[in-house]
């Protein structure tokens, strides 16, 4: 077997890249609601198959992404104001309850697209391959990496150069000085939880146009994004993309050299860390 | 911080006369002695199933609701249990008797090397650390081909002559559960399990005290696992058939669902929750494919409405009514 | 309703066995319906097929008018939910509670094992037309579970790699799923291919539902092998299909793979892709054949989408066994006789639009088409068979005893022959 190459490692770029972008809206809602948000897996499935659907019937992927953003915002608003608000404040109740609502949504979608896997189709001036370093690379993965990278400066500059940011930052730190200062912590909540939803339909996009949509993709990407966000820190945005880029690369180098323990070498180095670092590598004390 | 799913209401004890519970108990173990007598074979062997169960929700229950760590890697450990029963046996050709001993050896050991991993960790950190503890077994079954089977699971030998039929294979699993039960009921009312909710309810206050709570916590776990790894070795008894479904996290899900369903930190509530959701399943998937919505409803309701489970929630109805009577009867 | 299911059922004994007394057979024969157990996933990973087995099997019942013979048919669905363990729990459940007189279906191979092995300790006949493992019908044989209109996993690989051998393709690489399916597949394959004097330059196994196969593209192409065999299902062919075609590999190193890889169930969502992939299979849908063109036309008239592997696997199976039953009156309850019947039943004119008849372990024998994909004149892509190996059987050229001989397939064991 070839060993690591520049090809593994663009691979395992473009694996991050995306985990990026789903485990980067998981970990803001982690971080500033509390919430382990465990129907984000299905989120994704949801979105990327509204964005297929979408897709199909426009001709254009662009605007598939749109619609499956604002879809799961919509429904991400639904939950937050229709179900968490039940049992607000209660750690486990709420991870269950998004559990069970995975499972809800997951049975929505197999009902409304009947299970086949779809690939949300890629936009003519994204298809075929590029040559890079001596290598052929897939056009639309290149894009994909790059769309890492700006979902990660848009969330930078959202975070720390906006007065939205501000309190996002201020809230994952102490919510109850947030509130105290006569601000409406619940709509910034709201809209926190709204916008990881959408990163997540975007993820279910991307995803969608190369690593197809089917049944159970949805627990596959929220494990993967699980490790993302317990490696990087809760509510760390780079500790979210120092895990991505970790367990993007480890997935594509383990696939290659550790066949046989493709699962063990992404999540035998998280449970270690776990175990000597609870918070994961960025994450602070509550 | 470690915050338990329903914060118990003040210590069983003080809330039920002893008497209650031996004519309670007397009755359910004559209901469940008498009901191969009425019931069809096929539903003989969902209550089998149904006791099975209800040891891997209780040996969870110890754990979430005396020790206040929620697990979703129970799954895994009972589930290994179950593959070394069939390897052991079906493989390697070995007695039944020591596969099931070495079945519930590896299950403990498992749980603790998870254990030693998880036990410094709380709420929602344990509850993902093990998860993904669970992964790691559920990855390795499905990909270590050679020992495991891989997809296709392994396939066992059949249960020995004397317990072959339903009803026999009932009685037998009632015969350990019974026994199982009453240690883990010990377990959680001795002065260590007293610890335990201690630890549960303030870790900080337990440790100011002087007690070591990282061993508790491990003890526990260890514990724990060990019961799981009793029902592991029944499932593998009873379904003669194990593959890396038997360890994957929807079986962790539905086990802590059953736990919790009944009541966390009731202990005996497993019993009623298990029953619960696998009538539940069973006469819902007679009628439609729905049933993970079914589930999911379900699962979103009860953390909604009775986040204290079925037998939590009577309790604190009888304690109202109780404290009422009592007012009453004083003036 | 359990209570009252159970009240019906003994009710039901009851007269039936007052009626054997009273009345000749016929009587009893048209009081009692057949029952038939069918398993298939409603939910879970392969949802989507179980939903094409439920109406293949169903449609064949439909247009028999739910009779075989003069009794009538039930028809009792349960969802396997694509896991081991539900599949044997419903099995159980078919068998004592809903009392049915055999089971058919499942889609993947580990929930039809479980069954099998249940019904190894039962005795009731469980008809399989999608799992393929081979030794259900080789080493570890059960004499009630039957591949009606199904094969096993390594027969139709072989003509492939005939077919490849004549085509001058001397090294050739796998890429599979890793499990049985794909070590079996995969090793028909191979074993053929090396012993018609090709050479396997490489084998790739990944996990079920590998997400990106690029690790693997990349060593495909380091190996520049003149063709690369394809053993792959539902989501992991369409991924595998689509990557390919995008890392440009489409156009360099053709591909061949096992008849799931380019089924309906997996290129009815792909585009250009997909076409000129090469499979072998019993079963083309662009077949130039009447009984296979009805087939389709009936079928994508009621369901608007060409029939895939699961629904014509389950209507030919369903075809076969009421024929075995009409040939003994109907009695389904004589299982010996049954089973014996159904083994020797040969099967004219169905879908397949070839005859065809089992061997002596319960497995068919098929002709074999080579099929290629290409655009119909609907503009749908579909499997054109562009060459036909007849007879072909699960031992291939090999004396069955001599076959039986050698292990089964695994990842260590692919029969591959030493140049």
């Amino acid at each position: 077997m070839t060993g690591i190459n520049l090809f593994q490692i663009l691979n395992g770029l473009t694996f991050a890249a995306l985990l990026f972008i789903v485990a980067s809206g998981f970990t803001l809602i982690f971080g500033l609601l509390r919430i382990v948000n465990l129907a984000h897996g299905a989120l994704y499935l949801i979105g990327g198959l509204a964005g297929y659907s979408v897709a199909e019937a426009s001709g254009s992927a662009a605007l598939g992404a749109v619609a499956a953003m604002a879809l799961v915002a919509l429904l991400g608003a639904v939950l937050e104001r229709g179900l968490m608000r039940f049992v607000r404040g209660a750690e486990l109740r709420q991870v269950l309850l998004t559990l069970g609502v995975a499972f809800i949504l997951d049975d929505i979608a197999l009902v409304i697209w009947g299970g086949d896997t779809f690939t949300v189709p890629v936009p003519a001036m994204l298809q075929g391959a590029m040559q890079i370093g001596g290598v052929f690379y897939p056009k639309f993965r290149i894009f994909v990496l790059a769309l890492g990278v700006i979902v990660f400066a848009a969330l930078w500059l959202l975070l720390n150069h906006t007065r939205l940011g501000a309190l996002i930052r201020a809230g994952v730190d102490d919510p109850e000085m947030v509130e105290a200062s006569g601000i409406n912590i619940r709509r910034v909540f709201l809209g926190t939880f709204m916008l990881g939803c959408a990163l997540a339909g975007l993820g279910g996009v991307i995803g969608g146009a190369f690593l197809t949509l089917y049944p159970t993709a949805d627990a596959e990407i929220l494990v993967f994004s699980l490790a993302v966000v317990i490696i990087g820190g809760r509510g760390s945005l780079v500790g979210a993309a120092v895990g991505a880029l970790l367990v993007g690369l480890l997935n594509s180098i383990g696939r290659v050299m550790f066949p046989e323990l493709a699962y063990f070498v992404i999540f035998g180095p998280m449970a270690l860390l776990l175990a000597f670092r609870p918070l994961g590598l960025f994450g602070k004390t509550a | 911080m470690a915050t338990p799913i329903s914060q118990a209401a003040p210590s069983y004890e003080a809330r039920t006369r002893p008497s209650h519970v031996v004519g309670w108990i007397a009755l359910a173990a004559v209901a469940l002695i008498a009901l191969p007598l009425v019931l069809p074979s096929y539903q003989v062997s969902i209550t089998t199933q149904i006791l099975i169960f209800s040891v891997l929700a209780m040996s969870i229950d110890v754990l979430a609701g005396y020790g206040g760590r929620t697990t979703l890697g129970h799954g895994a450990i009972f589930g290994a249990s179950t593959y070394v029963v069939i390897y052991w046996t079906a493989v390697l050709g070995g007695g039944i008797w020591t596969g099931v001993a070495l079945g519930i050896l590896c299950a403990t050991l498992l749980a603790a090397v998870f254990a030693l991993l998880a036990i410094r960790t709380s709420g929602v950190y344990f509850l993902l650390l093990t998860l993904a503890l669970g992964m790691i077994v559920w990855g390795l079954c499905l990909r270590w081909t050679s020992v495991t089977g891989g997809e296709n699971g392994l396939r066992g030998i059949g249960r020995p002559e004397f317990i072959a039929d339903h009803i026999s294979f009932y009685y037998a699993v009632l015969l350990v559960v019974a026994p199982v039960t009453w240690a883990m009921w010990r377990f959680v009312h001795s002065p260590f399990g007293l610890t335990l909710r201690g630890i549960r309810d303030s870790e900080s206050r337990m440790r100011s005290l002087g007690y070591n709570v990282p061993l508790h916590l491990f003890i526990a776990f260890v514990a724990s696992g060990f019961f799981a790894g009793i029902a592991g070795a029944l499932y593998a008894l009873f379904n003669n058939f194990v593959s890396p479904s038997t360890v994957q996290l929807s079986q962790s899900v539905a086990a802590l669902l059953m736990a919790i369903t009944g009541g966390v930190g009731t202990l005996l509530g497993s019993f009623v929750g298990a029953t619960l959701i696998i009538a539940l399943e069973n006469v819902v998937s007679a009628f439609t494919a729905r049933w993970p919505t079914v589930l999911g409803v379900t699962f979103v309701l009860i953390m909604i409405f009775a986040p204290e489970g079925v037998v939590g929630r009577v309790r604190i109805l009888l304690s109202r009514r109780r404290k009422r009577q009592s007012s009453e009867s004083l003036n | 309703m359990d209570r009252r299911q159970f009240l019906k059922t003994t009710a039901l004994t009851l007269a039936t066995g007052a009626g054997t007394l009273a009345a000749p057979h016929i009587v009893r024969a048209q009081a009692a319906p057949i029952r038939i157990g069918l398993m298939a996933p409603q939910t879970g990973v392969v949802a989507a097929g179980g939903r094409e087995i439920i109406d293949g099997f169903t449609l064949f019942w439909e247009n028999a008018r739910n009779r075989v013979g003069d009794r009538s048919v039930e028809l009792i669905v349960e969802d396997d939910a694509s896991n081991p363990d539900t599949a044997l729990q419903k099995a159980r459940r078919l068998v004592e509670q809903a009392k049915v007189d055999f089971l058919f279906g499942n889609l993947l191979a580990n929930t039809g094992l479980a069954v099998a092995n249940y019904v190894k300790g039962n005795g009731t006949p469980y008809f399989i037309p999608v799992i393929a493992a081979d030794d259900l019908t080789q080493r570890s044989r059960i004499k009630n579970v039957i591949r009606a209109g199904g094969y096993s996993a390594s027969q139709f690989s072989r003509p492939l790699a005939d077919w490849a051998l004549k085509q001058g393709y001397k090294k050739i690489a796998t890429i599979s799923q890793d499990y049985t399916f794909g070590h079996e597949q995969c090793g028909g394959f191979a074993q053929t291919f090396t012993e018609g004097g090709g050479t396997i330059v490489g084998q790739f196994w990944h996990p079920l539902n590998t997400s990106d196969f690029s690790p693997y593209l990349g060593q495909i192409s380091g190996l520049k092998p003149d063709a690369v065999f394809a053993m792959e299902t539902g989501a992991d062919s369409s991924r595998l299909i689509q990557q390919y075609a995008s890392f440009g590999l489409k156009g360099q190193i053709p591909m061949l793979g096992a008849q799931n890889a380019t089924d309906q169930s997996v290129i009815r969502t792909l585009g250009p892709e997909c076409e000129g992939i090469v499979t072998s299979a019993h079963f083309a849908e662009g077949a130039d054949l009447p009984a296979t063109q009805a087939f389709v036309k009936t079928y994508s008239g009621k369901f608007s989408k060409i029939p895939s592997l699961y629904a014509f696997s389950h209507y030919v199976g369903a075809m076969w066994v009421a024929k075995a039953i009409n040939g003994i009156g109907g009695k389904v309850e004589d299982r010996n006789l049954f089973l014996d019947t159904v083994l020797k039943t040969d099967l004219p004119d169905s879908p397949l639009g070839k005859p065809v008849r089992f061997d002596d372990y319960g497995n068919p024998i098929y002709d074999v088409f080579i099929r290629k994909v290409v655009k119909n004149k609907d503009g749908k892509f579909w499997n054109l068979p562009i060459e036909t190996y007849p007879q072909v059987s699960q031992f291939w050229k090999y004396d069955p005893e001599t076959y039986l001989k050698q292990p089964p397939y695994s990842r260590d064991f692919q029969g591959i022959k030493k140049a």
